[in-house]
Formats: C-alpha cells, sequence, structure tokens
C-alpha cells in the first residue's frame, strides 16, 4: 500500500490545479463551473485522504514521508548544514487534520456556491477557497517545521484575503465608517496580529535549528520513538551526556529529526548543555524556551490571549469564510503545532503550566464575552475562541489525544453552527429585500442581518437550518450523546487526573474554568436560540424570511449527522452499549501512533453527569431567562441580565467585550502610531535629513569648495571647470540640466574628483610621503 | 608580481555589451524615440541573454572563474581584469535582469531627451555590472565612480517636477536629491580610495586575487589599527551606498525625486554596490577588523531593520514609503554579511537580489500609479483592486514578496539572514530577537500601504476611469511585472540552485573567516 501513501502530494496539488484554473479562466465559465472546478477540487482532496487513511491502516500505521515531484529541495546550503527540503508526512495525525480539513472543507465549498450565489467576484472566492487549501494541507503535511510554516503564513494570507473579500462595500455604519473600510481594517489587523504571534514560531524555529541541527520533525526513515525513557532504551540508542560529548555519539543523534532528538535527549535524565553562538542553555532551558515561543505563534492564529483580538473582528469574512478558516480549521493549525510538537510539550512543565492557564482563561474569558453579544456571528466567534482554549488547554494538561479529538467534534459542529447562521443571515436579507419589494421601500432605516435582537420566529420560517442548529447547540454545549459531550469530557477528566494523580495545580485550575466556561457555553448557546428561533419575528425581514435553498440546508444536514455520531469516534472503555457499538478509544489508539504522548482517558461518571448538569441547567436558565424576551414583536432594546442590577454590569462588560480592543488602541497601537510620526517628521526629517546634513555635510562641503577653488584655481586647473565648481554643486546641477556641454564638463569634474586625486597620490612620491601612505 | 594575459572572457561580453548601445545611441544619425527605446531593450536583452550563457557555464565546484587578464597600467601593477564566482555571478544576473524591466518602465514616462537618457541607462549597466566583475581594485574604483554620474544625471535631469523649501531657498527637489546623492556618495568613496591606495602600495599590486592569496598565505599582514582603519574606510563608503543607518537620509530624497527606472535600478542595484563591497572586501581583507566591528555594525543594522519599517509607516507618500523600506530590508542583509557564517552571508546575498526585485518590483508599481494619476499620495487612492484587478494582483504578490510571506522570495532570504545570526558567533542572540521584530513591523508597513491604496470602497472620482493592465494596451508593463513575478516564485519555492552555486564562495570565505574567528576567540 506504500503506493497509495505516495500519494499524498496531490492533497496540495489537486485544490492547487483547481485554484489555477479558476483564477485564469473563471472568467469565462460562470457561476456553475467555477463553483463545479471548485468543490470537485476540494472533494479529489478528500478522496485522496481517505485512501491515505485506509493506505495507513494497510502500513501498520507506520507514517512515511514522501518526496514531490520536480522539487528535490527547498533551502539548502551545504556549507551551514542547513538542509530544508519540502517533503509530506503522511501519519495519523496528518490523515486526520487532512480528512477534517477536506471532508468539513468540500461542504462549505458546495455550500458556499449557493451562499455566494450573484456576487460579482464569485470566481474569485473560489480562487481563495481553494487556494486556501493548497496551504492548509501544506501545513499540516510539512515534514518539517518551515514547511508548516509556509502553510501557516499562506492560510494567514487567505484568511487576509477573504476577511477582506468584501473590502469595496460602500455602506456606511451609523459610526461614520463604511463598512469596506470595516472589513479592510478586519483583515489587516489578522495578518498583523498573526504575525506577533509568527514573531514566536520564527525564533523557535532558529533555536531549534541551532539546538538540533534539523528542523524535520522525523527523517523519512524514522518512527517516532515512544513516551518513556524504557523505550528510549529499547530502540537501543546512545545518548550524548553533558560530559562527553563524543563525535561517534553525536552521529547516531544526527540522522533524527529533532523530536526524536528530544525525546532521546530528555528523558534520558541527564543534564544537557546547549551551545551555539552566544547561547549557553540547558538543553531544558531551550525546550522550555521553543515551547513558549510556540505558544505565542499558536496564541496569534489560534486566538489566545493576548491575541484572540483579530478573531471576532475576522466575521467581516463572507459566512462560509468563518465556517471554514475562522472556526474548522486555519484557527486550530495552533493546537495542531502543539501536539505535533507533543515530545517537547510534555518535557516542558513550566510551558505546559503556562499553557494551561492561557487556555483555560481563555476559555472563560470568550465564553464570558459571548454572552453579551447580539451579533449572531459574534457570539460563534466568541465561542470559538473560548474553544480554542479548551483544545490549548487540554494541551497544557498533556491530554493531546483530547485536544486533537475535540479540533474533530468541534470542526462538524462549529462548522455546522456557523454555516447555519450563514443560512439565518441568507433568509433574513431575503426576507429584508422582499418585505422592500412589496412596501415600495416606503422607509429605509438601517438594517442589520446578523442582528439577533431583529430576528425571532425564525423556527417555523426555516425549519431545517433550526433542527440543524439545535443540534449544533447540544453538540457545542456538551449534551449527551452528541459529539461535544465526549471531546469535552475527556478534556475536563484529564484536567481532574492531572490534579488528582499527578497532584498539580493546572489540574484543578483548568477543572474549574473550563466547567465554568462551559456553562457559560451552554448558556450563550441557547439565548441564541430563543432569540433567533423562538416566539415572533420581531422584523418584516423575519416574516418574509425562507428557508435556503438545498446547496445550503445539504451540508448542514451532513454536519448534523456528524455532529451527533462524531463522538462516538472515540468511546471511552468500559461504557455499557456504546464501548461494544463503537470500541473503546478508537481514535487516541489511532492518533497514538503519530503523537507518542497521547494517552487514553478514564471516563469518570460522577464528572460527566456533573458537566452534563451543569450544560442542562445553563440551557434551561436561558429559557426561562428569555421566554419572555420572545414573546416581542418589536426589536428588542435590553438583555434581561442588563436590567437585573445585579448582573447588569457584567452584561455591560461583556458587551464591551472586556474593552481588550480599547485596552489595545490606548496602550498599543496609539503610541505606536504616535512614535511612527515622532521618528519621521522630527527625528528622521527635521533632524536627521534637514539639520544633519546641512550642517555637517552641506555647509562644510560648500565652504571646502570654495576654498579650494580660490588658491588652486590658477595654478592647476582649467579655470573653466572650476569655475562651475567654485560656485557650488547646486550651481552645477543648474548648468547642467541647460545645456549639453554642461554635462561635458561635470563629467570631466566627476572622474576629476576620482583620478586626479589617484594620480597625484600614485605619481608624486614626495606627496604620498607627505600623506604618509 | 605579474598576471598572465588570457583570453577573452564571457564575462568581458556581458560587462562592455551594453556600450555597444551607448557608442549606437551617440553616433546613430537619426533615430526616432521609439527607435531608441526598442534598441535600447534589444541591447539589455542581449546583455542578459549573455549573462545567462555565463550563467549556464559557470561550475560551481570552482570558486573565481571565467577570469580575463590584460596589461593596462603595467608599471603600477593594474590590470584589466574581471571574473565572477559564486557571490558576484547572482549580482551580475540581477542587474542584467533588471535593466530591461528599467527600459520598460520608461517606455512612456520619459518624453525628454530620450536617447541621452537610454545611453545613461547602458553607461550605468556597464558601471555596475563592472564593479561587480573587477578583479582589479583600481578597475573596480574606476566603475565604482562612473556608476555615480549616470544616476546622478538621470535624478537632476528626468526627476520630479516638485520644489523644496532649502532653508529659505525655494528650489527643484530633484536638484537637491541628485546633489546629495553625489555629496554622500562622494565623501564616502573618497575615504575608500585613500585605502586602496594604501592597500594597493603595501602589496605592490592593485590585483584582488593576488592581494588575496598574499593575505591567505600571511605574506601581507596589518597592523590591528592598520587594519582597522583600512576596515572603515571601505565601511565608510560601501555603508552610505547600503545606506546603512544612519547615513541614509539621501536616500529618501534620490528615491522619491528619481524616474521610474532611476529609482528601480537604485534599489534594485546600486544599493547592493555596497552590500556586495562589504562581503568582498571588507570580510575578506579586513577579518580581525570584521569580527571587532561586527556587534556595532549588526547593532546599526538591527536599529536600521526597525527605523526603517517604523518611520515607513508614517510615510504619506508611497514612493518615501517604499525607500525607507529598503533601510529596513537592508539592515537584514547587513546582519547577515555581519553574521559571518554561512548561512548568514548565503542569506544575505539572496536577499540582495530578492530585495532588487521586490522593491525593484514596488516602485515599478509606484511609477505605473503615477503616470495614470499623477500623484504619489497614500491617500489619493483607495479601492483600486476593484477598478485595475490585475494591477493589483501583481501588487499584492510583489508586496508580499516585501513583506517576507513564505513561497516567496523575500522570506527564503531573511529566514536564511535570520537563522545565520541565531547562531552566530559575532552577534548576541539578541540581535536575531529585534530583526525579528522588523518582520511584524514589515507586515505593519506593507499592509497599510496595501490597505490605503488597493481595498476600501473606491471614493475618488479621479480613479473610477483607471486603465488595467492588457497584452493589447500595455504589454510593457504587463511584461515587466510578469518577469519579476516569475522570479519572486521560483526563488520563492526552489532557491536550491541559487544557494548550490554560492556556496563554494561562501564556503570559502567563511573558512578564512573561521580560522580567524577561533584565533581571536582564543
Amino acid at each position: 500500500m506504500e503506493n497509495v501513501l505516495t500519494a499524498v502530494p496531490l492533497v496540495v496539488f489537486i485544490p492547487l490545479a483547481g485554484m489555477l484554473i479558476n483564477l485564469f479562466f473563471g472568467k469565462y465559465f460562470g457561476e456553475f463551473g467555477v463553483g463545479f472546478i471548485g468543490v470537485t477540487a476540494s472533494g479529489l482532496a478528500f478522496v485522496v485522504a481517505a485512501l491515505l487513511w485506509a493506505g495507513l491502516r494497510d502500513n501498520n500505521f507506520e507514517a512515511v514521508v514522501v518526496n514531490p515531484p520536480l522539487f528535490d529541495g527547498w533551502i539548502s546550503i551545504p556549507s551551514a548544514n542547513l538542509e530544508i527540503p519540502w517533503q509530506f508526512r503522511v501519519d495519523t495525525l496528518s490523515v486526520t487534520m487532512m480528512l477534517v480539513v477536506s471532508g468539513v472543507g468540500t461542504l462549505i465549498h458546495l455550500y458556499a456556491v449557493g451562499y455566494m450565489h450573484g456576487d460579482p467576484r464569485f470566481p474569485r472566492f473560489f480562487v481563495y477557497l481553494n487556494l486556501f487549501l493548497v496551504f492548509m494541507m501544506t501545513l499540516v503535511t510539512g515534514n518539517n517545521i518551515l514547511m508548516m510554516f509556509v502553510g501557516w503564513e499562506g492560510v494567514g494570507l487567505c484568511s487576509y484575503l477573504l476577511i477582506g473579500f468584501w473590502f469595496d462595500k460602500s455602506r456606511v455604519f451609523p459610526d461614520g465608517v463604511s463598512e469596506g473600510w470595516k472589513n479592510s481594517n478586519a483583515a489587516r489587523k489578522a495578518m498583523i496580529v498573526n504575525r506577533i504571534g509568527d514573531f514566536g514560531v520564527l525564533l523557535a524555529i532558529f533555536l531549534t535549528f541551532w539546538t538540533f541541527g534539523t528542523l524535520d520533525f522525523y527523517k523519512p526513515d524514522e518512527q517516532p520513538i515512544g513516551g518513556h525513557a524504557e523505550e528510549a532504551e529499547e530502540h537501543a540508542l546512545v545518548i550524548a551526556s553533558t560530559d562527553e560529548v563524543i563525535a561517534e555519539e553525536e552521529h547516531d543523534l544526527s540522522n533524527m529529526g529533532f523530536l526524536n532528538q528530544a525525546q532521546v535527549l530528555l528523558s534520558d535524565g541527564e543534564e544537557h548543555q546547549v551551545k551555539f553562538g552566544s547561547v549557553d542553555l540547558s538543553l531544558k532551558a531551550i525546550v522550555t524556551l521553543i515551547t513558549l515561543l510556540m505558544l505565542l505563534g499558536a496564541a496569534g492564529k489560534s486566538a489566545q490571549i493576548p491575541l484572540f483580538v483579530w478573531l471576532p473582528d475576522a466575521m467581516a469574512g463572507p459566512t462560509p469564510v468563518s465556517a471554514l478558516i475562522h472556526a474548522a480549521t486555519m484557527v486550530t493549525a495552533g493546537v495542531y503545532m502543539m501536539v505535533r510538537a507533543n515530545v517537547l510539550f510534555h518535557h516542558a512543565e513550566v510551558s505546559s503550566f503556562i499553557v494551561t492557564v492561557i487556555g483555560a482563561t481563555t476559555a472563560i474569558m470568550a465564553g464570558f464575552i459571548a454572552v453579551g453579544q447580539w451579533d449572531v456571528k459574534k457570539v460563534l466567534a466568541y465561542s470559538t475562541v473560548s474553544q480554542l482554549g479548551f483544545m490549548v488547554a487540554a494541551v497544557g494538561l498533556g491530554a493531546y489525544a483530547a485536544a486533537i479529538f475535540h479540533l474533530v467534534t468541534h470542526a462538524f459542529f462549529k462548522a455546522l453552527l456557523f454555516l447555519a447562521s450563514g443560512s439565518i443571515i441568507h433568509g433574513m436579507e431575503h426576507g429584508h429585500h422582499h418585505s422592500h419589494d412589496s412596501h415600495h421601500a416606503h422607509h429605509e432605516e438601517e438594517f442589520d442581518p446578523q442582528d439577533m435582537r431583529t430576528m425571532g420566529g425564525l423556527r417555523r420560517k426555516m425549519p431545517i437550518t433550526y433542527w440543524t442548529y439545535v443540534i449544533g447547540t447540544f453538540a457545542l454545549a456538551g449534551i449527551f450523546p452528541f459529539a461535544g459531550f465526549w471531546s469535552k469530557d475527556e478534556i475536563l477528566a484529564d484536567s481532574f487526573r492531572v490534579f488528582w494523580d499527578e497532584g498539580e495545580l493546572k489540574g484543578i485550575f483548568a477543572l474549574m474554568l473550563l466547567i465554568t466556561a462551559a456553562g457559560f457555553t451552554a448558556f450563550y448557546m441557547w439565548r441564541q436560540v430563543s432569540l433567533v428561533f423562538y416566539g415572533e419575528p420581531r422584523h418584516e425581514a423575519g416574516e418574509h424570511a425562507s428557508e435556503s435553498s438545498l446547496l445550503m440546508t445539504l451540508p448542514l444536514m451532513i454536519l448534523a449527522v456528524l455532529s451527533i455520531f462524531g463522538g462516538f469516534l472515540n468511546t471511552p472503555s468500559d461504557l455499557p452499549l456504546l464501548t461494544d457499538l463503537f470500541g473503546a478509544h478508537k481514535f487516541t489508539d489511532w492518533l497514538g501512533h503519530s503523537v507518542v504522548n497521547a494517552h487514553a482517558g478514564e471516563f469518570l461518571w460522577w464528572l460527566a453527569l456533573g458537566a452534563l448538569g451543569v450544560a442542562v441547567f445553563a440551557i434551561f436558565a436561558a429559557r426561562q431567562l428569555y421566554a419572555d424576551e420572545t414573546t416581542s414583536t418589536v426589536r428588542i432594546t435590553g438583555d434581561p441580565l442588563a436590567r437585573n442590577p445585579q448582573t447588569s454590569q457584567a452584561f455591560a462588560l461583556a458587551n464591551a467585550k472586556l474593552l481588550w480592543d480599547e485596552m489595545y488602541f490606548k496602550y498599543l497601537e496609539n503610541p505606536f502610531n504616535v512614535a511612527s510620526r515622532f521618528l519621521a517628521d522630527r527625528v528622521d526629517w527635521q533632524f536627521w535629513h534637514d539639520f544633519f546634513h546641512h550642517n555637517i555635510v552641506y555647509l562644510p562641503f560648500d565652504q571646502g569648495a570654495k576654498g579650494i577653488s580660490g588658491n588652486v584655481d590658477k595654478v592647476v586647473i582649467d579655470k573653466g571647470i572650476m569655475m562651475v565648481f567654485a560656485r557650488g554643486p547646486w550651481e552645477i546641477a543648474r548648468r547642467v540640466r541647460r545645456v549639453q556641454t554642461g554635462f561635458v564638463r561635470i563629467y570631466a569634474l566627476t572622474i576629476l574628483l576620482g583620478t586626479v586625486l589617484v594620480m597625484i597620490a600614485i605619481l608624486f612620491p614626495d606627496i604620498r610621503d607627505i600623506l604618509g601612505i | 608580481m605579474q598576471l598572465e594575459n588570457t583570453g577573452v572572457s564571457i564575462v568581458s561580453a556581458v560587462l562592455f555589451s551594453p556600450l555597444v548601445g551607448v557608442l549606437v545611441l551617440l553616433f546613430w544619425p537619426r533615430l526616432t524615440d521609439k527607435q531608441v527605446r526598442i534598441a535600447t531593450l534589444i541591447n539589455t536583452l542581449v546583455t542578459f541573454a549573455f549573462s545567462l550563457l555565463m550563467l549556464s557555464q559557470f561550475d560551481s565546484s570552482k570558486g573565481m572563474q571565467m577570469e580575463q587578464v590584460d596589461e593596462w597600467i603595467a608599471g603600477l601593477g593594474i590590470y584589466y581584469h574581471v571574473g565572477v564566482d559564486g557571490i558576484s555571478i547572482w549580482l551580475v544576473m540581477l542587474t542584467t535582469f533588471i535593466m530591461p524591466i528599467a527600459v520598460l518602465a520608461s517606455w512612456t514616462g520619459i518624453e525628454e531627451k530620450v536617447r541621452l537618457f537610454h545611453g545613461f541607462l547602458l553607461l550605468l549597466e556597464v558601471a555596475m555590472v563592472g564593479v561587480f566583475v573587477s578583479l582589479d581594485l583600481f578597475l573596480f574604483y574606476i566603475f565604482w565612480e562612473v556608476s555615480l554620474v549616470p544616476m546622478y544625471f538621470m535624478i537632476g535631469m528626468w526627476g520630479s517636477k516638485d520644489k523644496v523649501d532649502f532653508f529659505g531657498r525655494e528650489m527643484e527637489a530633484r536638484i537637491y536629491a541628485a546633489v546629495k546623492f553625489f555629496l554622500y556618495t562622494v565623501a564616502g568613496s573618497i575615504l575608500m580610495l585613500l585605502a586602496i591606495l594604501y592597500v594597493g602600495n603595501k602589496a605592490e599590486t592593485f590585483d584582488f586575487m593576488l592581494i588575496r592569496d598574499l593575505m591567505r598565505s600571511g605574506q601581507l599582514v596589518f597592523t590591528e589599527e592598520t587594519e582597522r582603519l583600512l576596515f572603515v574606510g571601505f565601511f565608510i563608503a560601501f555603508a552610505i551606498k547600503v545606506p546603512v543607518w544612519p547615513l541614509h537620509s539621501w536616500l529618501p530624497d534620490a528615491h522619491v525625486q528619481a524616474p521610474t527606472a532611476g529609482s528601480i535600478i537604485l534599489a534594485g542595484v546600486l544599493l547592493k554596490l555596497g552590500t556586495y563591497g562589504l562581503v568582498r572586501y571588507n570580510l575578506e581583507f579586513f577579518p580581525n577588523a570584521a569580527i571587532d566591528f561586527a556587534p556595532y555594525i549588526g547593532a546599526l543594522a538591527v536599529i536600521g531593520i526597525i527605523y526603517g519599517a517604523w518611520v515607513s509607516y508614517a510615510q504619506t507618500d508611497v514612493k518615501k514609503l517604499v525607500a525607507y523600506s529598503s533601510v529596513s530590508h537592508l539592515g537584514f542583509v547587513v546582519l547577515g554579511i555581519f553574521a559571518m557564517n554561512s548561512a548568514g552571508i548565503q542569506g544575505a546575498v539572496l536577499q540582495m537580489v530578492n530585495h532588487g526585485v521586490s522593491t525593484g518590483g514596488l516602485f515599478l508599481l509606484v511609477g505605473m500609479l503615477y503616470e495614470r494619476r499623477h500623484t504619489k499620495a497614500i491617500n489619493a487612492f483607495g479601492g483600486l483592486w476593484k477598478i485595475m484587478p490585475i494591477y493589483s494582483g501583481f501588487a499584492l504578490v510583489i508586496a508580499l514578496s516585501s513583506m517576507g510571506l513564505p513561497g516567496l522570495n523575500g522570506f527564503v532570504g531573511e529566514f536564511t539572514i535570520l537563522v545565520g545570526s541565531a547562531g552566530s558567533d559575532t552577534l548576541d542572540i539578541w540581535y536575531t530577537v529585534l530583526a525579528t521584530i522588523g518582520i511584524i513591523l514589515a507586515a505593519v508597513y506593507i499592509l497599510f500601504m496595501f490597505n490605503k491604496v488597493f481595498m476600501g470602497p473606491v471614493t475618488k472620482q479621479e480613479n473610477q476611469e483607471l486603465e488595467d493592465l492588457t497584452w493589447g494596451g500595455n504589454w510593457y508593463e504587463l511584461s515587466a511585472l510578469v518577469a519579476l513575478t516569475v522570479v519572486i516564485f521560483v526563488i520563492g519555492l526552489y532557491p536550491k540552485p541559487f544557494f548550490e552555486l554560492m556556496d563554494g564562495a561562501v564556503g570559502d570565505l567563511v573558512a578564512q573567516l573561521d580560522a580567524t574567528l577561533q584565533v581571536a576567540m582564543k
């Protein structure tokens, strides 16, 4: 089956072909043709990924590294021992990601054909979507961290392009900024904030290279070495110790990728010293640094504190983009990277602690903010931030398999929720147009199709959207037996294990925060369902809303099925019936072939029931609280939480998004801008460009030129030339322009400056002596 | 010391091929403007073809090759001696590649004294290639000085029509800029001349190869102080040209005032004369001083990276923004050179090429906009992506290349440089940390520019009718952009052959530096 595995470059090249075809010929195809090519490219990538899955099973789950055709290398500097090839890695982790990306991706491509219908830049949208797949596949299949980084930045670029896709919308918001600028600026913000994260990834890469001498995760002919020191010994590896760094022993390590090297060196229990350039640190410290820098990168891409601020703004993009890039796939890249480097995180206790704190805090913070949002997509955006916090916390807790499991189920239900919200927005817009047509636009009030205050009663208008949305909500809230229940429970159970069995503080910290965050999740989701679907329509648009076309609802239904059953991928052991049906932690076992520190979580009955209780309670609370609101037939003006004096302040804070953006503006962006203008105007222009130049460079030269001309003039040089010289350079240039004969003279003058001095100095020994040369 | 005369080398063909054009333009009786342009384009393309031939004959297992030696001023030990190695060949390739693009960029922009302008272009090409291929210090110096002249006139005669207030006097901005460019460069090169004379005198030859052998074999040794003085003599000349912060204040003037072709050549090639000189002369001849000075020069480079980017962000003129970005980008190159290891130097050499392509491309784009709108003010635009989708697509690729997006050329250079500086024995790790911040800032100013010019709704009436690129309408613009874009992708996706060719030359240099470094560290 090795031959099937060598097909892996196709997951990149098929979307690339689709992208190129649509880029150059898309304008001749029409919507159907463009959509067909886009969807087919994505679908074929999924087929390849599925074949890889089957091939990997037949290959005994052993990872394979494949070289692409044509490109026999990338950055290759023999004299610096820098060898970074283009190489694809097929292992259980990368195939999992490929399946999610292309599977969910294909559904979203399909949905987008319906959603983007009638857009003047329809072909370009599919160019970008396919390009996104190219980079995302590069990210997850790269066998070295730099190739991963190519994908990492590439998906960032696609995110930029797609957030700003509607850069030219001229609708002006009440605050005087047009929608086009809002979209463009949101795109820019996403890219720049992500670059701050990339700074971390780049530094991590530099440190990795100089510490391990390679950027390959694993070399082509090796398999990951298991999790513990004993296993390392089984592989009969010689381990270099601090005192005796012997050439021969180094040789053994030099054939390894950096993850295996780290595994070997970190599990032998000895101190290793890393020395390069000006750096002289213990290996432990270097690994801590590398992992912290990776965390910074993950905070950017996976929207964690303090870099999450770009993700809510990114909702400016078309909704399929929010579903694909800003919920299901791209934003999970940070989690993927950390799980890929689980060997390093496993051995870096300090980093893991910080990762847990960041993840859990993000989870609860974003969950809190989501409660106070009115925009249907903003709620989901903060929800995504919160769920990414769960995954990151799981990485910190060492529950790598649980992190990826949650990544997968989240891709199902969050893509579902976003696509359904797109269907809602579509329905509202459609209804708005409809009501306008029938009333001949009698009042031109501002209409925001994403504002939940104007919705209501869509349950009857859009039944498929409603039912799928509720399924997505149950999955996200962690209701048994939907997908989110299983994956979230694994993370919670692991945090308890870390606290109880290993006695680590981060375990209980994560457990408390994550359970609370789960409560928030259930609450804001049911708040949303109530406001959007229940009660009576609060706007004409809602009254005239209708269900979206099958192109859009079909992906919803498929994702709904996945959201119901996705959790059974990894059912815990010892469950009656379910374990018999679906096997015991199949997914963890599968992942364990590439994620060496993956371990199966226990199932804790009391914890699962407790978490379920919290979720159910939160849903009922939301149901009670918002029951009155939904009876209104006009736009809601305030939230019941805001009217209650006990919660009004908290709601205001959540509604103001905890003022993160304002803080960033005040303490970072604005000072940066002011400093920039100060540097440019005062320092560079007024001082350096004008003052310094005039007094230090120009005046002495001018004076000098006049001095020389006065004395040397009659003795040596033709009077005509020196006259020009004497009046200073400004005069020279003025003349030059006038006549061409002037040019000859200046030319002679220039040669003078060079050659005359040379001649004098070389030909006259006396002068040479005077000059001392 | 004597050198044997050799036969004619292809390097000479590359070097003097543009001179044929200069002679034609000088003496051919009647030529219409169009004929001048076509003749010049053909001439530069032929030169490029020669350089491709040279590239195909290059043997990466050898060091300096395709040498040609002819007696010139025998009594003083001055020869006509040219040749290329893995470092200089890429800069020659860059020059011959950029020149046709510069000709295409002036296709409609230059309407006065067309013949003279193109004569200067070709003369400049001779001078620039000459700097890269000369293996005689004297010859090098001649070319170095000659390269100044055409650029001086291109800025002064075909520059913008702006006026500046020069301490109470109103003067034409292009004159101010031209003279400033002239003054700074000459001031630097005089110091270099003295240093060259000293070295030539002491070695009793001006031949680069001979001097190098003498130094490597220990027959030519300078005292510590002399070496430092000589190092500084060369360094200041090169640093002004690069420009290394804080010697950059001529750059924004020269760039903003120069015609499009002038800016392209200035950014594309002329600045690299400086960085090339640092590698070829400062590192090769004065390794001890280079090691001593590396931390300080590295600091200037890092300041330049951050300062250039930061200042760039505050600009309101597109061309000035791009000009300051050069200060930032070349800071990376200097950092790589003074990392003094193989990754750093190879990254620096590749980044010289990359910067020529991407910043040259940015200036080309700005020139196209200027011809359409007669303004370079950033806030005069907005929403161009909707009006000129093809132009904007190219602009996106070139802007991304400039901000170092992986998969495009800029990233390969910057990454390699930073890998080098991170593991450098001469530079502390903090240099790398700070320089990497420059990568964040690059995104800040490039995206600021891209957003303001290309995104957002179209609000200005004048922008509604701007002409996009088509093969029928403006093939010269489109073909120039296509050529640049192809190179951007080739270097970004497959830089291996570029490194392969320079590995021998740089490896050789680094071996020498390492030996010196080992002694210095003991």
